[in-house]
């Protein structure tokens, strides 16, 4: 049926209308919101450039590509973990599929990721980046990082409606998550520690930073960091569709 | 192609959460203390919006709802746009369902009213080739000029809901669900709106209406559901029911 045609497309409708929510009475419009990660990208290398004492050239466009990555990871999971909350009135009164909820969330921090994506090339040129085939393997990875965000959203989100007080604590974990991860420090910096690289390896959003960050950088994510992602996106999946088939004629009960 | 509605031994029931059922923290805590911490362990309070309800709308019915706010109306309303999947026994809803409880739904006040127009049609289920053809139609109805292309939050209420109604309205649907008779203050657009839903109410097959209105209940429909306390008090053509509850 033309059911997922129609959800794909009201999703990304709403979605839209979010953002545009988002710089519609300000005056400089879209900028606005790329305006703010510039100014968090340009204070936060210098910070940490001087407090890592890192070479500027690298670390620029390292954190820059962090920044904006991360920035992505946690509106879509924050805002996907609200997405029925926020669509209670839409729910008790259309028999909507519950992705429409979750991919207008989605949707959402895709396109403000596009805006903030401007920063890149801008970064990127500035430092004389150079770029490369393998360059190309970032759509794969925005893909494969993608799948996973979603399944992630869903669970998170039939979780919310019924538990009111997960999204702040999806927030405190993000937060957390943020520090453990490395977004603004160098994967390397753990140098020869088997403890910490073992528990870095265990650490999903490493290897979904990893295969979309790496690319860019003109660097070949390693073949783990694909595994991983793929098989997490798989699992992940598996599970939010259990969870989905078991939950979804609860969502309208609960919201 | 018929349409037609049978609900067998329906039943609705709403969980009522407290703090604590409604909180992770605090179920965690249960675990981890042996559910000792919390007296009330699970805080569920069930109510029960409609009970072990049986009956059948074939094409061709004009079906008023009535009975006293929380008889269960609203409920029995979205259960029949398949909203609510009954806790027990079953719905079988066949024929294409639209409903017009909320025309303000989906409505953002800092959009313009175009805007709103896709949005509106598109959670109504239209596709864009469709929204694209019936647009201006929609704009003409609506009679907002060029505040089409304004903010919603710049409208009066009588343009909010004349844009509410021009584009909710386009729906042709084979079952039609309301809460009360849609009414458009506005003097001079009221016979043109009344003229519209009518259309529209004639095109259905099946109409289900919640209404407190004796004298619309009696102008439209032709059978009757009294509902009390989520069970069916009464259910018959309207004259007989409607006597039966508003008195002679």
């Amino acid at each position: 049926m033309s059911s997922m045609l129609f959800v794909l497309r009201l999703s990304i409708l709403l979605g839209w209308q979010d953002v545009k929510q988002a710089y519609r009475r300000s005056a400089i419009g879209p900028f606005w919101i790329t305006g703010g990660m510039a100014v968090q990208v340009a204070t936060m290398s210098l910070v940490f450039g001087l407090i890592f004492k890192a070479d500027l050239k690298h670390y620029l466009p390292f954190l820059a590509i962090s920044i904006v990555l991360w920035g992505f990871i946690s509106a879509s999971l924050t805002d996907g973990s609200n997405s029925f909350i926020n669509a209670d009135q839409i729910i008790r009164q259309l028999p909507l599929s519950p992705f429409v909820h979750t991919l207008r969330a989605f949707w959402k921090s895709i396109f403000t990721l596009a805006h903030n994506a401007i920063i890149l090339p801008i970064v990127l040129v500035a430092v004389l980046q150079p770029i490369g085939l393998q360059t190309l393997l970032v759509i794969p990875g925005l893909i494969l990082l993608a799948l996973n965000l979603n399944w992630i959203s869903m669970i998170l989100a039939i979780a919310s409606v019924r538990f009111r007080d997960l999204p702040p604590i999806v927030t405190s974990i993000l937060t957390i998550a943020f520090y453990v991860t490395p977004v603004m420090w160098y994967p390397e910096l753990i140098g020869n520690n088997t403890v910490a690289h073992f528990l870095l390896g265990l650490n999903p959003l490493y290897h979904l930073i990893q295969i979309v960050r790496l690319p860019l950088l003109n660097q070949m994510p390693t073949a783990d960091n694909w595994y991983l992602s793929a098989l997490f996106a798989c699992v992940g999946w598996l599970v939010a569709i259990l969870v989905v088939r078991r939950y979804q004629h609860k969502i309208a009960y609960w919201v | 192609m018929m349409a037609d509605i049978t609900l067998e031994n329906v039943s609705v029931e709403f969980p009522i959460f407290n703090a604590n059922g409604r909180s992770l923290t605090s179920r965690i805590l249960e675990v981890a203390t042996g559910g000792k911490l919390d007296r009330d362990p699970d805080g569920r309070v069930v109510v029960q919006a409609l009970e072990d309800l049986s009956m059948t709308i074939e094409s061709g019915e004009r079906v008023a709802i009535i009975g006293h706010n929380g008889a269960g109306k609203s409920t029995l309303l979205r259960t029949l746009n398949r909203v609510y999947v009954p806790t027990s026994g079953r719905a079988m809803v066949n024929g294409s369902v639209a409903s017009l409880i909320d025309i303000n739904l989906g409505i953002n006040p800092e959009a313009t009213g175009r805007e709103n127009i896709h949005v509106r049609a598109a959670l109504l289920g239209f596709s864009k080739k469709d929204i694209s053809q019936k647009i201006a139609e929609i704009i003409e109805f609506s009679e907002l000029g060029d505040f089409i292309e304004m903010p919603v939050r710049t409208y009066s209420t009588g343009m909010n809901l004349r844009l509410a109604f021009a584009v909710s309205t386009i729906v042709r649907p084979e079952i039609l669900l309301m809460d009360e008779w849609l009414s458009v203050g506005d003097e001079e657009f009221t016979n043109k709106a009344e003229a519209r839903l009518m259309e529209l109410v004639d095109a259905t097959k099946i109409l289900v209406i919640a209404s407190h209105s004796r004298e619309l209940i009696e102008k439209v429909c032709n059978r009757v559901i009294w509902l009390e306390r989520g069970r069916v008090v009464m259910d018959g053509p309207t004259e007989k029911v409607v006597s039966a509850y508003f008195g002679k």
